[in-house]
């Protein structure tokens, strides 16, 4: 290890989330429940989660639709408060700040969200859009300063300064987002929370929203956590991959490790689901079951109903992440017992199955 | 600093006026204009919707007489039947009623009553709904419950009998405690307003708070939450403006209820006083000598109010339609 | 050759509106054949939904189909009165949308629905058709069928709704089914397990499907044909494999290499520039041609045909023996395009 990396070791990094928990009480009305006899019901959107982003990197978080990938998001930026654990900003603690108390540490923390049709106000031109940070933060006050600033920021994100004039109904998907990139930019972010960025857009804008995302992390230092349920997105974008399992984090590993030696099952039935799109007609394992329902997770390990190679401890006890050498978190306890075959694939290798 | 708000004026005032202009080429331009241009029956009630209005604008220079002048007034000139009938004065083209008031004149001064309480209502019910349908959709919890419930309430009774109850609890208060006898000028419009408003904010409300609750949870919502904006002001700069499309329609459909309630009230002597009368107390005043022969007092009143409000339906109704994405 | 069991000549979709008539589907033609799997793929607005929807006379109005047949095993069924088109499609062609909850009625009971729709278009009993219904959902893979047979639509998952679906597309063996976006909106563990069964299906009945989706992945994993659509035109269309990794229409190969994969460690992607052009200012020429970065003045004037090349057709003037260089250049050409030549051409 380098020395480099020895000392950063010791320095804060730019995110710490510890012990990160968030319930939400997803009961019926107090009425029916009392009328109708129900319990409460607690819902574990985020269970107890652990990772660390250094400065200028990004990490990508993976998971099915409910596992709490976009809650995580949601907590890093204070949209909900967290109902335990920390979140350490460059070593400051700033979960469940007030609004005050959050107020300049929002601007060193923006977020880009999914639906580029959802995230622009429809009845506001362009550039109030992209200035509303600028004025909220009183970083200019200047009107024409303001302009300038607006302009360079649109340009910033390939866009014509004059397209400020504009509301955003005049903007396909793409340009849309790069709107919304150019306000998250605004305030001189140094951390950026992206929540699906690019899952709502063509194959061919991912690319350049992707390609835009990658030059101003190059060139602005930024760190992004980057949420997605693509693996092949996250793979390309991420420097270190968590993946998420009904509110918690499974398996976490620099890119790379995760993608050529999956450790945990869930991760593995994961991978075996990308596409093949260099026809190789690799075996695909078979996937079997569904994510269940987050109220009632099963006991032990909530992966255990969908594994092969659960046991009595899988179901019985919650394995807890385990650090191995080469980086990687797992919590898994056919891991930490040996007992899993290595191999990229679950799948049994067998004839290719193609049609025709 | 000190010149700064001079400056900010003297820029601001051609940007506004440049986004009203820009307002209105996007309007002529946009889906609305092109949908009524298409639909004749809508745009032969906006017509006449367009002439209420400009006779009630202009009505004191449109009308032969002044009705509301007593001293003008001639008994000799009462009860006299419309020009076509025999009997008629060519100086009445419509007649007079018993106290010898010009019936058209009295129709464009009581169009006039009958819109300004209209409008005057709707805009009441109109603040006091969307605010409240804000914030009960906004805050949610508690708040939101207290307001619905109200709200409910209300709405398990007629308008009409809202409207009643208020009126007569506010001439009682104002008679009892201030001596004021509602019977008399602008207090009469005064407490016809607030009657006819206070029960007529529920629609807004609902609809209000059921938009307000859709975008609260809208992406560009939580970006303000992100940048730290005042939750008031995301309230009143981001979540107003997008919810404000469908009531429109409502306050056009209520302007309609509005004006027949106001007569209805003045119909059953609860409206504005008969020296100043609305198209309701004409047809009111009327209803006396209808069964007498001379019909025309009520009726010409009585044809007023139902095309008026007929036309002012037909606006909404096409409104309603033309905002409407899926029916577009 | 025999006849195709579907093929559409010159094909144009137009939606009339108050600035003029727009052109969503621009003269295409391809055929399917017998238990064959055609892909469909292109971009939001490139008219792949719609030529879904006019094969199966389900074009939402005002659209309509402004020229060109759609045969089915030889006959005409573009023109089809509303009631026939209708035995047609509950028949002979079946179809599978993105949402399950579309294609179900939420008032009646999947196995009502099922049984309704076998008894229509056959003449068995309805307790042989309620044992045809619980047959098919062990087919396509939902445990205890017995009891969900008599289930709500709501109390299936999204994965067990689109397999109900697809039974329902299924149930009385019709020769085609037209698949729209069939996974876009499922989580990708459930999309593949959906896939995985429609292709085992069609297999085993021999039935023929035009899978229309924007996501490469499926393509690749399912079609044997692919049509490459773009801006309401075919761009290319061939063999599955010989599209995917040798992409010759210069559009196909910068998709092609804008989507992210596992294992390819490039910094940056490579990206077309600009974008799909609206369907009220399409260029003339070549649809693709302000962002083809081998662009010549032959692609500005006239619209390029698809021209054979391989056992593909491809519809760019590269590949035509009179204006381009000759096949092999124009392939090496196009494959040799890289990143850095595109961000250039962007920057221009």
């Amino acid at each position: 290890m380098s020395e480099a990396a020895v000392v950063s070791r010791f320095d804060a990094p730019m995110l710490r989330a510890q012990g990160l928990k968030r319930y939400f009480d997803v009961s019926a009305p107090w009425l029916n429940r009392i009328i109708e006899g129900q319990p409460r019901q607690i819902l574990k959107a985020v269970d107890g989660i652990d990772f660390e982003i250094p400065r200028g990197e990004t990490f990508g978080l993976v998971g099915e639709s409910g596992c709490g990938k976009s809650t995580v998001a949601r907590l890093i930026v204070g949209l909900h408060a967290p109902s335990a654990g920390s979140i350490e900003l460059e070593g400051r603690d700033i979960a469940g700040l007030s609004r005050t108390q959050m107020a300049p540490i929002r601007q060193r923390l923006q977020m880009i969200f999914q639906d580029p049709y959802a995230s622009l106000n429809p009845r506001w031109r362009v550039r109030d859009i992209v200035a509303e940070p600028i004025r909220a933060f009183k970083l200019l006050d200047d009107p024409a300063a303001i302009e300038r600033r607006v302009g360079a920021l649109l340009e910033q994100v390939k866009l014509n300064p004059k397209d400020g004039e504009k509301y955003p109904h005049e903007f396909s998907g793409g340009q849309r987002q790069r709107i919304s990139i150019a306000r998250a930019l605004a305030s001189e972010p140094e951390f950026l929370v992206c929540d699906e960025p690019t899952s709502a857009l063509d194959v061919s804008v991912q690319a350049q929203i992707l390609n835009l995302m990658k030059d101003l992390q190059r060139q602005l230092g930024l760190t992004y956590l980057f949420i997605s349920h693509n693996l092949a997105v996250v793979y390309h974008i991420s420097d270190r991959v968590g993946v998420m399992y009904l509110g918690k984090l499974v398996e976490q590993a620099p890119a790379k490790t995760l993608f050529t030696t999956p450790r945990h099952p869930y991760t593995r039935l994961l991978l075996d689901t990308i596409p093949d799109l260099d026809m190789t007609g690799r075996a695909r394992g078979p996937v079997a079951g569904e994510v269940p329902n987050p109220i009632t997770p099963p006991p032990g390990c909530t992966f255990h109903p969908r594994c092969p190679f659960a046991t009595d401890r899988c179901r019985a006890e919650i394995p807890r992440p385990l650090p191995l050498d080469d980086g990687a978190v797992v919590a898994c306890h056919g891991v930490e017992e040996g007992r899993i075959p290595a191999g990229p694939s679950l799948a049994v290798p067998e004839k290719p199955e193609r049609l025709g | 600093m000190a010149e700064t708000p001079i400056q900010r004026i003297s820029t601001e005032a051609p940007k506004v006026a440049g986004r009203f202009g820009d307002g209105l080429r996007r309007f002529f331009d946009g889906d609305i204009w092109y949908s009524f241009t298409r639909s004749p029956v809508t745009m032969v009630a906006g017509v006449v919707t367009l002439i209420y209005f400009v006779l009630a604008l202009f009505g004191s220079w449109i009308a032969p007489h002044n009705p509301f002048d007593m001293a003008s007034l001639n008994l000799l000139d009462s009860l006299l039947p419309p020009i076509w009938q025999e009997g008629g004065d060519a100086r009445y083209p419509l007649g007079t009623d018993d106290q010898g008031r010009d019936m058209l004149s009295a129709i464009i001064y009581g169009s006039r009553v009958s819109l300004f309480i209209g409008f005057a209502s709707v805009i009441l019910a109109m603040v006091l709904g969307v605010g409240l349908g804000l914030i009960s959709g906004f805050v949610g919890g508690t708040t939101d419950a207290i307001i619905m419930r109200i709200a409910e309430v209300q709405l398990s009774f007629p308008a009409i009998l809202i409207a009643l109850l208020i009126n007569g609890i506010m001439r009682g208060v104002l008679k009892e405690n201030v001596g004021m006898d509602v019977k008399q000028g602008d207090l009469a419009y005064t407490v016809l307003i607030l009657s006819i408003g206070v029960s007529g904010w529920v629609q807004y409300a609902r609809t209000v708070r059921g938009s307000t609750m859709v975008e609260r949870g809208k992406e560009y919502v939580q970006a303000a939450y992100v940048i730290g904006i005042h939750p008031i002001t995301i309230m009143w700069r981001h979540i107003l403006p997008n919810v404000t499309g469908p009531v429109l329609v409502i306050a056009t459909i209520h302007l309609a209820v509005a004006i027949i309630t106001e007569a209805t009230l003045s119909f059953l002597g609860v409206g504005v006083p008969p020296t100043e009368p609305s198209l309701g107390t004409l047809i009111s005043i009327g209803n006396d000598y209808l069964l007498s022969g001379e019909w025309w007092i009520t009726i010409f009143p009585g044809i007023t109010l139902a095309v008026l409000v007929l036309a002012v339906n037909l606006l909404g109704d096409w409104l309603r339609d033309a905002l409407n994405p899926k029916l577009r | 050759m025999a006849t195709p069991l579907l093929e559409v000549r010159n094909l144009v979709v137009q939606f009339p509106t108050r600035r003029g008539t727009l052109t969503a589907v621009d003269d295409i033609s391809f055929h399917i054949d017998e238990g064959e799997v055609l892909g469909v793929v292109g971009e939001s607005g490139a008219g792949k939904s719609m030529t879904g929807a006019a094969v199966i006379g389900l074009l939402e109005p005002p659209g309509r189909i402004a020229g060109g047949q759609v045969l089915l095993q030889g006959r005409r069924i573009d023109n089809l009165p509303y009631e026939q088109m209708r035995r047609i499609r509950g028949k002979e062609i079946g179809a599978i949308f993105q949402d399950p909850l579309t294609s179900l009625n939420p008032l009646y009971s999947v196995g009502r629905q099922l049984v309704e729709t076998i008894q229509t278009h056959t003449d068995m009993s309805p307790t042989q058709a309620r044992a045809r219904t619980i047959e098919l959902l062990t087919e396509v893979g939902i445990p205890a069928p017995e009891r969900r047979v008599d289930q709500y639509p709501h109390q299936f998952s999204g994965g067990m709704r689109q397999r109900v679906v697809i039974a329902l597309a299924l149930c009385v063996n019709p020769r085609l089914i037209i698949a729209d976006e069939p996974t876009t909106a499922l989580d990708v563990s459930i999309q593949a397990q959906i896939i995985a069964l429609l292709k085992r299906l069609c297999r085993e009945h021999g039935t023929a499907v035009m899978l229309v989706t924007h996501d490469m992945g499926v393509i690749a994993e399912t079609a044997d044909r692919v049509a490459v659509m773009y801006a309401g035109r075919i761009a290319e269309i061939g063999p599955v494999r010989e599209v995917i990794k040798n992409a010759k229409h210069p559009y196909t190969h910068g998709l092609m290499g804008s989507i992210p994969a596992v294992g390819h460690d490039a910094e940056r992607l490579e990206q077309i520039p600009g974008s799909m052009p609206r369907l009220t200012d399409i260029p003339q020429g070549c649809a693709f041609n302000p962002r083809c970065p081998h662009v010549f003045d032959r692609c500005r004037q006239d619209r390029p045909d698809l021209i054979p090349v391989e056992d593909s057709r491809v519809s760019c003037w590269l590949y035509d023996r009179a204006s381009g260089p000759g096949i092999e250049v124009a392939k090496a050409r196009v494959a040799s395009t890289h990143a850095d030549d595109l961000q250039e051409a962007a920057d221009v």
